[in-house]
This record gives structure tokens, sequence and C-alpha cells, in this order.
């Protein structure tokens, strides 16, 4: 099957249950996406889809058909992103291995909320576990991120 | 996409051209006898390249603590160079690499950044010397005419790029000595410095043991026993084979692993094994009967940790007596990377890729497995340490369980494999904070004050049985399960003290997590002192910092946090708080935790800490590690619990394993009390233990409800 991808479409082989998570990993090698807990519980393997956040390990690939996969390889080639810009002025990330799913909740957060609250930023987020805490840090970020978006940061 | 470490060093060695300085190991530090060298060999921890790149190799892995950043901060300082052109490694493993305090290498005990204070300093201090001297050399001039700054070495008007030195420095002669500046000299230390790891943690590059890929590398799925106890009787492979991708079905060493093309279907194949195991002996652990018994235990005094005075007259003759038990469960470490371990044996040798806390015993194990001593294991065994995605303890196991699965699993198997756990094998798995019964008995005078302390601790060590037994335990009593109360400074001015311990012996696998002893002790040691208090009709703060008299450092953090949090102000309207302070590592942390109660739910609105870790050496790491630690002591605190059926775990995910997340996190604020002349402390740790106390002293405030079990549940 074909997969649009960071702007590239490949050619997969796949069983059609097979999670998109495992495709975009071991079929593809694009490991910025992660495995955390398999049932969309941790939000550690969040990609966008057409846009819209998914839990990868739970979307099998056969449903994605010719939406757009966007992980966060195709978010910026060098970290130049606004949410990224703003993640490194915060000094967000301790062990890392939460945060290219908590930056791909965020991008789709301010996509369609340019201005998050404190509560808009709970809502969004919490679906994404950070067993370092960083939540703090992240909070201060999501704002920091809308400010230079706003700002023409792009 | 699919570089391995091994394709990326071999990438940096040759982008950086041909001038890098060679880097090698000097097999003798250790091995030559008990004199340690007086200085450590720049070129094991230090690359100049001909582009000027300073990277470090850290003896230490980078688990989100930041010593991917810290580190290099020490070595910089002295080295002088330029602050952007730093950048990191995780050092292989080899004897010189061993932590200076514990003798092996090894993350752990909050330890990082003192026990290296000296060793990456003088890192710096030597390679600065030597490119000092390479200078002068060239110039014809004596070294005592040049200085160095900003990556160069200055003479007048003439200046070298360290990158232009590198080469000839390192012909040189190490100096046999270095001085070291002056604290008041520090241009990087005690400034906040961003981290280093940010960049490839932000753009999905980084990587993990989980991302380590290469062409015939396969993964496996492995089905451990499903109760603690029990042991495989017999397996049949035929329907996990049939599953597209599963190439080989392999047992392990109480276990059988399915060997595939990727994750999926390893899985899938794992999942459809039939097999048979025989169940625990006696049944397996239940956790209400095994939680009765501890209780009871508790009522008699184990093997004593401390004692001083007459505890029976003590308690007899005080004027009020205070009863109390406090309980705490088994927790899962839970690190947000799934445990993972790459394989690939040739003939006797073996390359492991992993995210480790322990790269000496895992080292040494993994030698055994192949049939090899220890000292052949390190010329045998190759350990390549990625990013780890959390470690919290779990990645430092005495037996490198992890580790030494994937080893036999590749050897079975004849082919590279990549073990992964699934969060389910993770929280099933083992290895865990073990729970905790503690009985206290305080006898107070007249003025309410502790005259007589009578502590029983319940709990498993979890030192016995490992090579770390020797060390931590003593008479029977392992240290770790009683730290924080056998030193409390609440008992110095305490006439009678018996503080004794009963550590049984289920089959249940326990480590160290986040603190170790502190997450249990400072909960009921904090707790009965806010008992006291009240029962003394005294302020909470006040009953503290009066006991706390001949502990100034104590006292301050306590005063600070108090003072930040507007402790002398009542709270907003339906909130309370509670306090508690707790030394442990080596740094002293005070916390104020505002909590209110919201539809039957504790909620934590806010956390005022003052943290007292001696010599600061990042501000904004340290901010981090606190904030960190809150988050990670608030989940046990509000949520963690793991309870047996007949040995069987009856947690698995997520769902019903859950952890703090977004809209649970509180406010934190971070005070740094700059130590002045204190001996540096961790700071990985120690902010973990206060927060269950001040959040059931909060409660209690706010609820007249003392809850002593964690997780708290209101009535
Ligand atoms: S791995 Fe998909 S939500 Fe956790
Ligand atoms: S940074 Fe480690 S889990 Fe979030």
């Amino acid at each position: 099957m074909k997969l649009d991808i960071n702007g590239t479409v490949r050619e997969v082989e796949a069983p059609p249950e097979m999670p998109l998570l495992w495709v975009i990993r071991d079929l593809l090698g694009f490991t910025g996406t992660k495995f955390g807990c398999g049932m969309a519980q941790c939000g550690a393997c969040t990609v966008h889809l057409d846009g819209q956040p998914v839990r990868s390990c739970v979307t099998p690939v056969s449903t994605v058909g010719t939406r757009k996969v966007r992980t966060i390889e195709g978010l910026s080639p060098d970290g130049s992103h606004p949410v990224q810009r703003a993640w490194a002025e915060a000094d967000v990330v301790q062990c890392g291995y939460c945060q290219s799913g908590q930056i791909m909740t965020t991008v789709a957060l301010l996509e369609q909320n340019p201005s998050p609250s404190d509560t808009d930023i709970d809502a969004a987020l919490s679906g994404n576990i950070c067993r370092c805490g960083t939540y703090v840090r992240i909070r201060e970020a999501v704002h920091l991120a809308a400010r230079l978006s706003h700002g023409g940061g792009k | 996409m699919t570089l391995t470490r091994r394709d990326l060093l071999r990438t940096t060695a040759t982008s950086t051209a041909g001038l890098v300085v060679a880097f090698h190991v000097p097999r003798v530090a250790r091995a030559a006898g008990p004199a340690a060298p007086p200085l450590p060999p720049a070129n094991a921890f230090l690359r100049i390249g001909a582009d000027d790149s300073v990277t470090v190799l850290l003896a230490h892995s980078e688990m989100g603590q930041g010593s991917w950043t810290g580190l290099a901060m020490l070595v910089a300082e002295e080295l002088d160079c330029d602050w952007s052109k730093v950048r990191c490694e995780h050092a292989p493993a080899a004897p010189v690499y061993a932590h200076p305090a514990f003798g092996v290498q090894m993350t752990g005990g909050s330890s990082a950044t003192w026990s290296e204070f000296d060793r990456y300093r003088q890192v710096g201090a030597t390679a600065k010397d030597m490119l000092i001297r390479a200078a002068a050399a060239r110039w014809k001039v004596s070294p005592a005419a040049c200085r160095a700054a900003g990556g160069k070495v200055i003479h007048g008007k003439d200046e070298l790029s360290y990158g232009k030195l590198a080469e000839a420095a390192m012909k040189l002669a190490p100096p046999k000595t270095v001085s070291l500046k002056e604290p008041k000299d520090w241009k990087l230390i005690g400034t906040k410095v961003r981290r280093l790891d940010t960049p490839e943690k932000i753009t999905g590059k980084a990587k993990f043991g989980m991302d380590v890929q290469f062409p015939d590398l396969r993964t496996a799925v492995v089905a451990r026993p499903p109760a603690f106890g029990a042991k495989l009787a017999k397996f049949d492979a035929t329907a996990a084979l049939k599953v597209p991708g599963v190439e080989k079905v392999v047992p392990t060493a109480n276990g059988v692993a399915v060997v595939a093309k990727h994750f999926w279907a390893a899985k899938l194949g794992r999942d459809a094994l039939k097999i048979d195991w025989t169940p625990p002996e006696g049944g397996g652990v239940d956790t209400p009967k095994q939680m009765a018994e501890f209780h009871d235990k508790a009522k008699a005094p184990g093997a004593i940790a401390k004692t001083k005075g007459d505890i029976d007259a003590g308690l007899t003759g005080a004027k009020t007596k205070l009863v109390a038990e406090y309980e705490v469960p088994y927790l899962a470490h839970a690190p947000m990377e799934p445990l993972n371990c790459t394989v690939k044996i040739d003939g006797d040798r073996a390359e492991i890729w992993t995210g480790t806390q322990f790269q000496s015993i895992d080292q040494m194990v993994a030698g055994a497995i192949l049939g090899h001593s220890p000292d052949k294991a390190r010329d045998k065994v190759t350990i390549h340490t990625m990013f780890l995605g959390g470690g919290f303890g779990r990645r430092a196991t005495p037996t490198s369980d992890f580790v030494s699965e994937a080893v036999i699993v590749a050897k079975a198997a004849g082919v590279p494999v990549k073990v992964v756990w699934t969060r389910e094998d993770d929280i099933h798995g083992g290895y865990y904070r073990p729970a905790y019964v503690h009985r206290i008995q305080a006898g107070l005078d007249d003025k309410g004050r502790p005259v007589a302390w009578d502590h029983v601790v319940v709990g498993q060590s979890i030192v016995a049985g490992t090579p770390f037994e020797g060390m931590l335990a003593q008479h029977g009593v392992d240290s770790t399960s009683v730290e924080g109360l056998v030193e409390s400074p609440y008992l110095e001015s305490t006439g009678a003290v018996r503080v004794s311990l009963h550590s049984p012996k289920p089959p249940i696998p326990v480590l160290w997590w986040r603190s170790v002893g502190n997450t249990h002790t400072a909960f009921a040691m904090e707790g009965m002192i806010d008992e006291a208090a009240h029962a003394a009709g005294a302020d909470p703060l006040a009953y503290r910092l009066a006991l706390l008299k001949e502990k100034p450092r104590h006292a301050a953090a306590l005063a600070l946090a108090a003072d930040k949090a507007g402790w002398s102000s009542p709270p907003p309207p339906g909130r309370a708080r509670g306090i508690a302070v707790h030394e442990s590592f080596r740094s002293i942390v005070a916390e104020v935790a505002e909590v209110s109660v919201e539809n039957g739910r504790i909620r934590v609105h806010s956390v005022t800490c003052a943290v007292d870790c001696g010599t600061a050496i990042n501000p904004l790491a340290i901010e981090a590690q606190v904030q960190g630690s809150v988050a990670f002591g608030l989940s046990a605190v509000l949520y963690g619990k793991l309870t047996f059926a007949g040995g069987r775990v009856q947690q698995s995910n997520f769902h019903d394993y859950p952890v703090v997340r977004m809209w649970d996190m509180p406010k934190i604020d971070v005070h740094i009390i700059q130590g002045k002349g204190a001996p540096m402390g961790g700071i990985g740790e120690p902010a973990t233990a206060p927060i269950a106390p001040a959040v059931a002293n909060a409660v209690f405030a706010l609820t007249k409800q003392r809850l002593r079990t964690l997780p708290l549940k209101l009535a």
C-alpha cells in the first residue's frame, strides 16, 4: 500500500491491521515517533493525519488511506518550527522520550487554537504522559510557542 | 533513518576531519593497583576536533537528569572553551569510567555532579594546560606568558584556536598536577545553562535504545512468567510460527522469545504462544494477606538499625504517647521508554546497545553468558549506551535482567536481536519499589516534644542477595530501608530512640526507585512529626523549627519554603497547606503543598520548594529536576499502587496504573539556597521524598483526616 508521509509517498508492505506506529518505525525507519503504551494512554506515538493528532499505536495502517501522515521528522528539518523553538527556549526536555508526542500534540492544538488558556492546554495535553514530569515547562513552552507563532515566526 | 550508533560514530569521526584527537581508553587505571592516578587521563574524557569542536565523554548515562549538560559544564569551565562548540557522547564501558565513589561504571544515587566535580574539572584543566604548552612551543615563548580564553590560546597579538593546537597538545606529557579555578572566577558554573541534548530531542533525532536499527536486526518479544514464582513447564510454538514475519521461537532462562522481522509480528507471535506455567509454590503473594502480615510483624521490634537510651522507660515516662502505622505499596518505575536491549553476537564477542544505568554490571553479566570471566568480559563485550527514556532506578538492576535476557535470546536465535518489552511487560516485570509498613510509637513530653521514639519498619530489602548486599547491609539491616530515619534530625535531641527493621523475603523482585528508601521514610517520619505538632497544638512549621535549632540548613530550607508559600497568611478559602523537609543524597529539600478537595478528589494546586544542594552548578537543571521529582513523587501520592493475586500483578498499563498528567500538575516554585561552603549534594532524587508528607499534611489541615497510606484516599 501507499503511505503519504512527511511529503513523500512511500510504498509499504504491511498487514492491514498493523498499527501505523510500527509501520512508521520498523518499516519506514522514522524512529522519532515513540512507543510508550500501545493502547492510546500515553501519547508518545502521536502523529498527524491531515493535521489531526492521532495515536498511531492504535491506528491500523489500512485506515490511513490517502490522508497525509506527519511525524516529528516532518515538522522541520532543523528544529525551527515555532513549537520546537519554544521547547528549546523553555529548556523543556529531560529524558526526551515523550517529547515528540508532546510537540506533535501542541502543534495540532495551536493550529486549532492559536492562543490556548491553561485549561485548554490541560485538556489538549493530558493525553500525553511525561514520566520525567516536564509538565510545568511544557505549559510555559506552549504559551511561548503561541506567541512565537503570532509573531509570524513560522 | 536507520543509522546505527556505530555508523553515527563513524560519520562523526569522518565529518570532523582527520585531525580529531584519537580517543583511546587507557586500560591501566584500575588494573595497575589501588593507587588511582593523580589526574584522570584527559584523552579518555575529552576530544578536541580540528573544527574546534569539544566532545566530552560521559561516564554517566543521560536519562533526563542533565548530566549531558552538567558534566560538560565542568570540563568547559576549566578548559575555557567556546560553549557553543561543546557536545557530548556516552563513554563506552571501560574501567577508566568507573564511578569515582562507587567503583563501577554506573549512574545513580543522585551522584553524577558531586562525584565528578573534581574529575571533570581536572580533565578540562589538564587539556588547557597541554593546549597552552603546545601554543607556547609553537610560538617559542614561555607557557606562563600565554593565556586561554574562548577556545583560543592567546599571546600578545597571536592567537591559535584549540582545534589548531589539539593534535600537538595531545602528544605532550600531561601535567602532574593542575590547579582549579577559585569559585569566584567561575564563568559557567552557577549560571543558567540550557541543555545540550535539546536539538536532537525536539526533532526526533535522539537515539534511544528503542531506536537502534540495522539491516539484519530482528525484534523479539518475550513471554515471561505470569506470576512471580511461576516456572516455564512447556510451550507450543506452532501458532506463533504461523504469524507472518515470525522467524524463530527460542526459550529463555524462564520464558519464551518470539523473534520476528519487526515488533508487531513478534508481539502477535508472542500472544499466539501456548505455554504451560507451573504455578508458584505456596500459591504466590496475595496483597491483602501480605500487608496483614507486615502490620503484624510491625508489632514487635526487628533487627536494630539505631538505638539510644532506654526506649521502654522513655515511652512509659512520656506525658503523651502517639501510635501510628504508615503504609506504602509496591510501585513500578514505568519509565516512558519501555525496557529494551539490542545484542549482536559474533563468535565469543557481544555488542550491546541499550539505555542502561549499570554498564559495568551489564558487561560482566553478558560476558558470563558467553563464558567469560569479568576481566575478559571487558574485552569481549562492547556496550553502546543510548539515551535512556527515563531510568528512575529501573535501568540499574544488579541482575542486569533486561540485558542478560537479550544476550540469551540473541545467542539462542543466532541473529542480532532487539528485545522489546511492552508496557504490560514492564508493569508485570518486577523490580519494584517494595511495599513497606512503619509502626511508630512516639512519646512526647509536657511541651509536646518527642522524648522517646520507637520506629519499626517492615519491607523487603532491595539489596538482599545482590552484589551490593555487603556494601549496603549490615547485621541484617539494609541501610536503604531505613535511610532518612536513622539519621533523622528530629531524633537527635530525643533521649530514647529505637529504629528496627524486618526484611521479609516474598518472591518479588525489588529495586531502588527514585529516592529509594526516602520514598517511604520521609512519608512516615514527616507525617508523624506533623501528628506530634498537632498533638502539641503547635503550628507545624514552628514545631519543626523548634526541634531543628541545631540544624540550620534544615531550618533555613523550611523557613524559605514557608515564606515563599505565604505560610503566615491564610490560604485561599477551601484550601490548606502542608509542609515537610527531608534530607537525602546530601541535599535538603523543604516543600509546602497547597491542596483542596474537588469532587472528593485531592487536588494539589501548588508546591513551593526550597532546595539546599550545596554548590549549585546549573540552576536551570536544578529547577527541572525538582519539578520532575515532585511530579514523580506525586504520582505515588495520588495513584501509584501495584497489587498481587496469586503472585500475579493485577495492573498492566497506564489505565490501571495511572501516573500524573498535565491536568494533575500543580504550579511548582523552586527556590535554590546557594549553600555557602556546604558540600555538594545530589539533585535527581531528593525532591521526590517530601511531596508525600507535604500533601498528606495539607490534607489533614484541610479535612482533619490523617491519611497514613499511599496512595492517599479520602474516607
Ligand atoms: S504508545 Fe500510543 S498512546 Fe502510548
Ligand atoms: S521527558 Fe522523559 S518522559 Fe517526558
